[in-house]
């Protein structure tokens, strides 16, 4: 008969090991099912459960403790035709918890088997998370404060569109197995075994103590009628074919003349949300559209909506190196918060730089040109302050003149927007 | 010339496209994940598949297992991120399995700062697996680096069949700035080596050469594993595999060091002194190096876009003919232990910052000038 057993390297379990009966039965599982050795992928992890790859002649992946759904996923993404079959022990179920739990809720079509046999049998019987409490194992007297995990009761609330528990030596686990590999989607199936190396030898576990606890626990028979989906991959291409368009690059040619052009450094102070950033990219655009170099740094904290958000903007007919600003040309005082990050820099501002202020920001004393600007009276909103600003700019030819500063808003705003931004900048330009 | 604008992540990633990656997956984070929203839209509409992790060793899986099954993947994170890359690091390593990681570097240690640069990662990127086995780390300056590095990131990846690192840095990755993308000219695309032949043993390679290629789901049948195996991919004790084994990992890369070294170099007549630096500061230096010639004082410049393996004949040869070497970082001295390392006898002066703000052109043109 047909077998995937690799006769040169036969399993190597302490006799009486559940994991042997395992193995025979996938199997039987999969050559019942006929399928393509060079189309399935037999994927382990670690402990007495991860040699199952080395006995059986298909492809094989054998690696990290715990993250064996991990290339599993990868794999079978990869290439949708492969049959991956994934086997796990009751360790790699605690260590790899997470991918487990991601594996139900995404429900690729793959199939783990965990190997259930509650202990670590290599390492030296140490508890998992499904000793149970009080067993007698490697780890002294630790697994009594625990409890153990169900994992098909976790699988299935984590999504899990098919699980099943059995014993490892069940009389139809062939059939068992055939139906788990068969579930287009991601299959779980527990097989509940005997560690005689270690768990047995101080435990109490019979066949038909396996049977008890199966029936002590919800029955899990395969399809989980509640969660039933389309497969994960299935659905991946479907959403991801409708992506036809990969995003071109922000490119703006050169459309202005400015051979008089002297390097700027532009910095705008201001706090989240009040939409720095787009105005320092709105600088950036104008200088492109002079043909010059640009770059535009950005200082934020990690909250969202709140705190500081500054821009420094170097506009130079030269190649940008580096793209800190040492000496401000312009500087935008739009936010208390903004300035109080960066009150150095006010010492150091020359007569020359162009600050533009708020009305109501505080800033420390300077040397600098300072326009003053009462946007709050001029009904402008906050979060329009920065795009206001680039208009004064403008006005006072300070790094960008009207026409740069039209290009660039065409290319950063859908029409719509735009039309409104040029509204906020003729106010403040014709003011 | 029409020039394009956008950050060092945008960059990276289109260099990855334009090396053929087809895969990604990655776990969220400062100052790495503008890298993941990039690929996320350009994958799906050229054909690749991008994923994003349960968790950062999830990331890696994904892509570790595309990669056996021939796809050309890319994963970004930052130090956090690495941290938990590591196991797989390792295995990836052992089980030459090729890929590409950008480590987009933030101010640690451990959760450190999210939003602030240094090149924190340099040593940890070399030494954070087991085994002590070279790797490859490349270090961009700038956006247009970050395009053409990840090109030969990926060649590397496939030549050599390793993880091959880009470390970034939060200064670059989310900088933005304006390069001529359409005048680049990138390197080749190196291929994988495929194995045509009938006796295919998945670890069977030449001393100093890394195995031709077989994916998981071809006609003959693939094994990898993680543990320590002969040519064959099964498990091993044998000390004269093992060794070979072993040698063969560490002199892919060694013996290839010329192949793998990238810089630039800036020598300027009458000068006394050379910096040697990398990544972002090496634009200040530029700057620094501006200001000091203007005033009279030459400065020569090595940028070293190689990292590791250590370009050792190149700087050995390259500091010959200097009095004076001066090493910048942006951290409190990783790599200037490798110059001084390879240029044992001689003086390096250093300066180091890790204040989650870049080294200014002042501060450089100011320690050049005090020797
Ligand atoms: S230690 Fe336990 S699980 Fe491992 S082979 Fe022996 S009986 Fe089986």
């Amino acid at each position: 008969m047909h077998s995937f057993l690799n006769t040169s390297r036969p399993p190597v379990y302490c006799p009486g090991c559940t994991h042997e009966n395992i193995t025979a039965k996938l199997d039987k599982a999969m050559v019942s099912l006929n399928l393509a050795a060079d189309k399935t992928v037999m994927v382990t992890d670690i402990g007495c459960s991860g040699l199952f790859d080395t006995f059986f002649n298909v492809h094989a992946l054998h690696g990290i403790h715990g993250r064996a759904l991990t290339y599993a996923t990868g794999l079978k993404l990869a290439d949708p035709d492969l049959n991956v079959i994934v086997t796990m022990g009751d360790g790699g179920l605690g260590i790899g918890g997470a991918h487990v739990l991601a594996a139900c809720r995404r429900n690729l079509d793959i199939t783990l088997i965990i190997l259930n046999n509650f202990n670590f049998g290599m390492t030296g019987g140490q508890y998992s998370a499904t000793t149970p409490t009080d067993a007698v194992v490697g780890s002294e007297f630790l697994n009594q404060a625990e409890i153990p995990i169900d994992i098909c009761g976790i699988a299935e609330s984590a999504g899990a569109t098919y699980v099943a528990k059995c014993s490892g030596l069940d009389r139809d686990l062939t059939e068992k197995i055939v139906n788990a590999i068969q579930h287009k989607g991601f299959s779980v199936i527990e097989t509940l075994g005997m560690c005689t190396g270690r768990y047995t030898k101080r435990n109490k576990l019979t066949p038909k103590m396996i049977e008890e606890m199966i029936t002590d626990l919800p029955a899990r028979h395969g399809i989980v009628e509640k969660n039933q989906r389309p497969e994960y991959g299935t659905r991946y291409r479907a959403l991801a074919e409708k992506v036809q368009l990969v995003p071109a690059p922000v490119t703006i040619e050169k459309k202005i003349d400015l051979p008089d052009y002297k390097p700027e450094e532009v910095v705008i102070l201001g706090s989240a949300g009040m939409r720095i950033v787009t105005a320092g990219d709105i600088i950036c655009y104008a200088g492109l559209s002079a043909g010059m170099n640009v770059s535009m740094k950005n200082d934020y904290n990690i909250t969202v909506l709140r705190g500081q958000s500054v821009s420094e903007i170097l506009i130079s007919p030269e190649k940008i190196g580096y793209a800190g600003i040492e000496l401000p040309t312009v500087l935008l005082a739009l936010s208390d918060e903004g300035v109080n990050r960066r009150k150095k820099l006010f010492s150091v501002l020359q007569e020359s730089t162009f600050v533009i202020k708020e009305k109501s920001i505080c800033i420390p004393e300077t040397t600098a040109d300072i326009v003053e600007i009462d946007f709050k009276e001029l009904k402008i909103k906050r979060q329009d302050w920065a795009l206001a600003s680039l208009a004064l700019m403008a006005k006072n030819g300070k790094a960008l003149n009207l026409e740069m500063l039209q290009i660039a808003l065409t290319h950063r705003f859908s029409e719509k927007n735009y039309l409104s931004a040029m509204d906020i900048i003729g106010k403040i330009f014709n003011s | 010339m029409v020039l394009s604008f956008m950050e060092g992540n945008e960059a990276l990633a289109r260099g990855a496209i334009a090396a053929g990656c087809n895969f990604f997956a990655g776990y969220p984070i400062t100052p790495a994940t503008t890298i993941f929203n990039n690929m996320l839209k350009m994958l799906p509409a050229t054909g690749g598949i991008c994923l994003q992790g349960e968790d950062e060793i999830a990331s890696m899986g994904y892509c570790m297992g595309a990669a056996m099954a021939g796809l050309k993947a890319l994963t970004a994170t930052s130090g956090p991120g690495i941290s938990l890359y590591s196991e797989q690091i390792s295995f990836a390593i052992g089980s030459e399995i090729p890929l590409v990681i950008a480590d987009v570097q933030r101010l640690g240690p451990s959760t450190g700062s999210a939003t602030r640069g240094a090149d924190s990662d340099i040593q940890f990127l070399r030494w954070g697996s087991t085994g002590g086995v070279p790797v490859i780390v490349l270090a961009p300056k700038d956006a247009l680096d970050c395009y053409v590095l990840a090109v030969h990131a990926f060649n590397y990846a496939e030549e050599f069949r390793c993880p091959v690192f880009i470390a970034s840095n939060k200064e670059i990755g989310m900088t933005k700035e304006s390069f001529d993308l359409e005048s680049v000219a990138l390197p080749l695309i190196v291929e994988r080596k495929y194995y045509s032949g009938d006796t295919f043993l998945p670890f069977a390679a030449q001393p100093a050469e890394s195995p031709p290629f077989l994916p998981i789901g071809g006609k003959t049948l693939v094994r990898t594993t993680s543990s320590t195996h002969g040519p064959d991919g099964f498990i091993t004790n044998d000390p004269e595999v093992i060794a070979q084994t072993q040698e063969r990992l560490r002199d892919k890369i060694l013996h290839s060091r010329h192949k793998i070294t990238l810089y630039e170099e800036d020598m300027q007549q009458g000068s006394d002194t050379l910096v040697i630096c990398y990544g972002v500061t090496s634009r200040a230096v530029e700057h620094a190096v501006k200001i000091l010639g203007s005033k009279g004082k030459p400065v020569s410049t090595l940028t070293l876009k190689t990292l590791w393996p250590v370009p050792e004949e190149l700087i050995i040869e390259k500091a010959q003919s200097f009095k004076r070497i001066v090493v910048f970082e942006m951290n409190l001295g990783l790599y200037v232990q490798e110059i001084r390392r390879v240029l044992c006898d001689r003086k390096v002066d250093f300066y180091g910052q890790m204040n989650g703000v870049l080294i200014t052109p002042g501060k450089i043109a100011e320690v050049i000038a005090n020797a």
